[in-house]
C-alpha cells in the first residue's frame, strides 16, 4: 500500500459557535429543555452546546409555521421557486463550509461530504425549485394544494442531505415546515437556518427545533401538524405509524433496509468489487439502503472474496478531515456499541469474521471494515440492520435462489444486481421486492429519481415527480 | 311500469347484448382458473380441510346467459320465494370464497341476514380468525401468478368479470333490492361499467404512474409501479357498486386481496364470488369473507403477511383506529375510512394507494 502524506481539509472555513438556539419564526431563540452537547465523533471533542426544544417550544414553532402557511401557500409558484433557487445557490456558495461542518459533526470523510452530500443537497433544492410553478403538470390535477404544516424528523447519517430531501419538496408544494435534526448532528441544519435568513425566506416558513426523541415525538404528535415525514429506524417508524392512527395526518416513512447485493458469475468482477465496497462501506455503512448482504454465485465465491479482501486492505480508515480518507468515524458511542454487539452476535452464531489489518485511532468512535462469511439466513447479521461497516456474505446457485434469498427479509428498500446479461438484469429487477434496484452500480442518488421502500422499509417516495405527492393534498 | 318490471326489461336487453358479445372470438387465451388443491390448504389439519371442500364444483356454475333474467337461478330465501307454480324453490347456501373454493366457515358459525324489511334471507357464514388466515394464505399463494400475469391478461379478465356480471344482471338486481338498494338495476349497471373502466387501466397505469428519470449522470433510470402484495379490504355497505369499486382497483394492478364483505348485506358479495369464479380469475386473487367486521378486520390489520389495508368500509371510528394501530406493526399501507360517492369518477387514487414505485438504475456506456 502506498503511503500518502496527510492532506487535511482546514476547519477554519467554518465558524462554530459555542452554543446554538432553536430557529423559530425566523429568529434564533432559546429552548426550554436542558441543552445538549454535540461532539466530533472522530475525536470526541465537544463542538457546541445546542438547545433542546420542549413541548412549548415545538408549539411555538408549529404556530409560526401555521401563521406563515397562508401567505407562503398563496404565493405564486414562480415566487416560491425563486426562494428555493436562492437557497440552492447559497448552498453552492457555502458548500465547502457546509461540507466541513458536516464532517466535523458526523464523522464522515470530507471527500464524501464534499463530493456526494453537498452537490446532492444543492441539486435537490434546484430540482424542486423548478417544480414549484409546474405542479399542475405533475399529474395530480390542475391545481393541487399543499397540506399545511409539515413536521419532519431526520436521521444523523446524511444530516443536510436528508434536510434537503424533506424541506425542498415541502416548500415547493407550498407547505411550511418544522424540522427536527438528529441530536448527534444538529449543526448543519442550524447553519441552514442561517441560509434561510440570507435567502430572505419569510419567517416561519422553515423552523428548526433541536433535541432528542422527545422533541421529535412532540413534532410528530402535534395536533396542528398536517403532514409527518420521517427518515430513520423501522422501530421508530412503527411508533410513528401507530401514533398518527386515526388522525388526518399524511405520513411518509423512509426506514431501515437489509439490501442484497447480488453478484452473478458473469459479472465484471473488478467493477462488482468496487460496487460491493461502495455499497457497504460508503459513509461507514450508515446508509439505510446499504448493500449489507452480499449474495455471491457459488462458482465465483472464492475468487470474489479474495478480490474483495484485497480491496478492503487498501481502504484508508482515519481522520475524516483528511481528503484521502475512505472510512471515517462511527457517528456516536451508542451506534458503535450496536455495531459491536451485532458483530459479536455474528461471531457467536458461527459466522466467520474478517477485517483487514487496520489501526484504529485511539480517540473517537471507530470500527474496522468487517466481512462475515459462512452466514446463514437465520443469523442476525443477515436479518438485522447493523447500520455500520459490516457485510454479511451468503452464496447462491441459481437466479431463483438469489431472488428467494434477497426477498427473504422484512425490509425492501434497495437491491443490487451484477451481471453482464441484460435479460437477467431485467428478470431479477422484476422479482426483487425493493424500491430501488441498482444494476451494475450501487448507492447512486439523484433528485430526479424516486427513492423509498417496500414492506417494512416504509412508504412514500422522495425525489422525482413522485416525491411531490407526499406534500400535496391528493 | 313498476321498478321491478323496468329492471327485468333492462335485463332482457342486457341478455341480448351479452349474447352478441359472446359470439366475438377472444384473440388471446385467458388464464385458466386454477383450482386450489384442498390438500395444500395452509395449516390444513382436521376440520379445516373438510371445511374447504367446495360443495359445488366450480366448473358447473351457471355459464353466462343461461340464467333466465326474471328468475333468480340459485334463489336465496327471499320473501318472494317458493310461490311460483306451487313449486318449492331450491335455496342457495351462502358460504365464504377462499382460494377459488366456497367453504363454510371453519368455525361452523353462521348469522342471519335479513332483507331491508326484516324478512329472513339466508344464514350467511360467519368467518373466523382462522378463515381470515386461510384467506391470507390463499391470497399470498396467488400473488406471484397474478402479479406476474401480463397487464393485457389482467385487463381481459376484469372485462370478463364485467361480462359475467352483465349476464346475471337480474339476479343481482333482485338481491340488491332485497338488501334495500334503491334503483337496484342502475346500481348493477354502474358496477358493470366500473369494472370495464378499471379493466382498461391494467396496461395504462404504468404510463401514468411511472416515469423515465433524467438523472445527472450516465445512467438509464426508470420508475414503474408494482403491486403492493396482499391487500385486506373492508368493503363498504353499498353491497355491489361499493364492493366492486374497492376490489377492482386493488386487483387490476396485480395485488391479491382478502375482502370483508358488508356485514349488513353480505349476500351479493358471495353471488359476486360466483361471478369471479367463472371469469378466469385465478383462485385466491379475491377472497371474500362474510361475518362480523369488528371481529375479522383487526385480525387482518394485525396479520404480518398482509401488506396493506383498505379501511373504507369501517364505519366505527374506534375500530378504524384500532385497525390502523395494528397495521403499524408491519407498516402496512393504510387507506383510511371514507364515505365516497360511488357514482362519482373514482380517479386513480384507489389504484395508486396499493402500488409501490420501483426505480431501476443501470449505467450507460460502451
Amino acid at each position: 500500500m502506498f503511503e500518502y502524506a496527510p492532506a487535511p481539509e482546514s476547519r477554519d472555513v467554518v465558524d462554530i459557535k459555542p452554543s446554538y438556539g432553536l430557529f423559530i419564526d425566523g429568529e434564533f431563540t432559546d429552548g426550554a429543555g436542558t441543552p445538549f452537547k454535540t461532539v466530533n465523533p472522530a475525536t470526541e471533542e465537544v463542538l457546541a452546546e445546542v438547545a433542546t426544544a420542549s413541548q412549548a417550544d415545538v408549539d411555538r414553532a408549529v404556530r409560526a409555521a401555521r401563521k406563515a402557511f397562508g401567505a407562503w401557500s398563496a404565493l405564486p409558484g414562480s415566487e416560491r421557486a425563486k426562494y428555493l433557487f436562492r437557497i440552492a445557490r447559497i448552498v453552492q456558495e457555502r458548500s465547502r463550509e457546509l461540507a466541513v461542518l458536516e464532517t466535523l459533526d458526523n464523522g464522515k470523510p470530507i471527500r464524501e461530504a464534499r463530493d456526494v452530500d453537498l452537490p446532492l443537497v444543492a441539486a435537490h433544492f434546484f430540482y424542486y425549485a423548478g417544480w414549484a410553478d409546474k405542479l399542475g403538470y405533475a399529474g395530480y390535477g390542475p391545481d393541487p394544494r399543499p397540506l399545511g404544516v409539515a413536521g419532519q424528523v431526520i436521521p444523523w447519517n446524511f444530516p443536510l442531505l436528508m434536510l434537503a430531501w424533506k424541506i425542498a419538496p415541502a416548500l415547493a408544494c407550498g407547505n411550511t415546515v418544522v424540522l427536527k435534526p438528529a441530536e448527534t448532528t444538529p449543526l448543519t441544519a442550524l447553519l441552514f437556518a442561517e441560509i434561510c435568513r440570507q435567502a430572505e425566506l419569510p419567517p416561519g416558513v422553515v423552523n428548526i427545533v433541536t433535541g432528542a426523541g422527545e422533541t421529535g415525538a412532540a413534532v410528530v404528535n402535534h395536533p396542528d401538524v398536517n403532514k409527518v415525514a420521517f427518515t430513520g429506524s423501522t422501530e421508530v417508524g412503527r411508533i410513528i405509524a401507530r401514533s398518527v392512527a386515526g388522525s388526518a395526518k399524511k405520513v411518509t416513512l423512509e426506514l431501515g433496509g437489509k439490501a442484497a447485493n447480488i453478484i452473478f458469475e458473469d459479472a465484471a468482477i473488478d467493477q462488482a468489487v468496487e460496487g460491493i465496497v461502495n455499497g457497504i462501506f460508503f459513509n461507514q455503512g450508515h446508509v439505510c439502503c446499504a448493500g449489507s448482504r452480499l449474495l455471491v454465485q457459488e462458482s465465483i465465491a472464492g475468487d470474489l472474496m479474495e478480490a474483495l479482501k484485497r480491496r478492503l486492505s487498501m481502504l484508508r480508515l482515519g481522520d475524516p478531515m483528511d481528503k484521502n480518507t475512505d472510512i471515517g468515524a462511527i457517528n456516536s458511542a451508542e451506534q458503535l456499541a450496536r455495531v459491536r454487539e451485532l458483530s459479536d452476535i455474528g461471531e457467536a452464531e458461527g459466522a466467520e469474521r474478517w477485517s483487514p489489518a487496520c489501526a484504529l485511532p485511539e480517540r473517537g468512535f471507530w470500527f474496522p471494515p468487517t466481512i462475515f462469511s459462512g452466514v446463514a439466513q437465520s443469523h442476525r447479521i443477515a436479518r438485522d440492520e447493523v447500520f455500520g461497516p459490516v457485510l454479511a456474505v451468503l452464496t447462491f446457485r441459481t437466479p431463483a435462489e438469489a431472488v428467494e434469498k434477497a426477498n427473504n427479509t422484512a425490509y425492501g428498500l434497495s437491491a443490487g444486481v451484477w451481471t453482464e446479461k441484460g435479460s437477467r438484469i431485467l428478470w431479477m429487477a422484476d422479482r426483487l421486492r425493493a424500491g430501488v434496484v441498482w444494476a451494475n452500480t450501487f448507492n447512486k442518488f439523484d433528485p430526479a429519481s424516486p427513492f423509498g421502500g417496500y414492506k417494512e422499509s416504509g412508504y412514500g417516495r422522495e425525489g422525482g415527480r413522485h416525491g411531490l405527492e407526499a406534500y400535496l393534498d391528493v | 311500469m313498476s321498478k321491478t318490471e323496468r329492471d327485468a326489461a333492462k335485463a332482457r336487453t342486457a341478455k341480448a347484448r351479452a349474447g352478441k358479445a359472446r359470439a366475438v372470438k377472444e384473440p388471446v387465451t385467458e388464464m385458466p382458473v386454477t383450482e386450489m388443491p384442498v390438500e395444500e390448504t395452509p395449516a390444513a389439519g382436521g376440520p379445516v380441510a373438510t371445511a374447504l371442500v367446495a360443495e359445488a364444483p366450480l366448473a358447473q356454475a351457471p355459464a353466462s346467459g343461461t340464467v333466465a333474467p326474471d328468475v333468480p337461478a340459485a334463489g336465496a330465501g327471499r320473501e318472494s320465494d317458493g310461490q311460483r307454480a306451487g313449486r318449492l324453490s331450491v335455496r342457495k347456501t351462502y358460504k365464504l370464497y377462499i382460494g377459488g373454493a366456497f367453504p363454510r366457515s371453519e368455525s361452523g358459525r353462521s348469522y342471519v341476514v335479513t332483507s331491508s324489511t326484516g324478512g329472513f334471507l339466508a344464514n350467511a357464514s360467519k368467518a373466523s380468525r382462522k378463515d381470515a388466515r386461510d384467506a391470507v394464505s390463499a391470497a399470498r399463494k396467488a400473488f406471484a401468478g397474478w402479479s406476474g400475469a401480463t397487464p393485457y391478461n389482467r385487463g381481459q379478465i376484469l372485462y370478463r368479470i364485467a361480462e359475467m356480471l352483465e349476464s346475471r344482471r337480474a339476479q343481482f338486481a333482485a338481491e340488491l333490492a332485497d338488501a334495500g338498494t334503491e334503483r337496484a338495476g342502475e346500481a348493477v349497471d354502474a358496477a358493470i361499467d366500473r369494472l370495464v373502466w378499471y379493466a382498461g387501466w391494467s396496461d395504462k397505469i404504468s404510463a401514468v404512474a411511472g416515469s423515465a428519470n433524467p438523472v445527472a449522470g450516465p445512467y438509464f433510470n426508470i420508475s414503474a409501479p408494482e403491486p403492493t402484495g396482499v391487500v385486506a379490504v373492508v368493503a363498504p355497505d353499498d353491497p355491489l357498486l361499493g364492493l366492486v369499486s374497492v376490489v377492482a382497483p386493488v386487483i387490476v394492478t396485480g395485488n391479491t386481496c382478502v375482502v370483508v364483505a358488508s356485514e349488513r348485506a353480505p349476500l351479493p358479495s358471495i353471488t359476486l364470488a360466483e361471478v369471479l369464479a367463472t371469469s378466469d380469475l385465478p383462485g385466491g386473487v379475491v377472497n371474500i369473507l362474510t361475518g362480523s367486521v369488528k371481529e375479522i378486520a383487526p385480525w387482518l390489520a394485525a396479520h404480518m403477511d398482509v401488506n396493506a389495508i383498505d379501511l373504507t368500509g369501517v364505519a366505527d371510528e374506534d375500530l378504524a383506529v384500532t385497525c390502523e394501530q395494528a397495521a403499524a406493526e408491519n407498516l402496512k399501507r393504510v387507506l383510511r375510512p371514507s364515505a365516497p360517492d360511488w357514482s362519482a369518477d373514482p380517479g386513480t387514487r384507489r389504484m395508486t394507494a396499493f402500488l409501490e414505485t420501483k426505480t431501476v438504475w443501470h449505467p450507460t456506456g460502451l
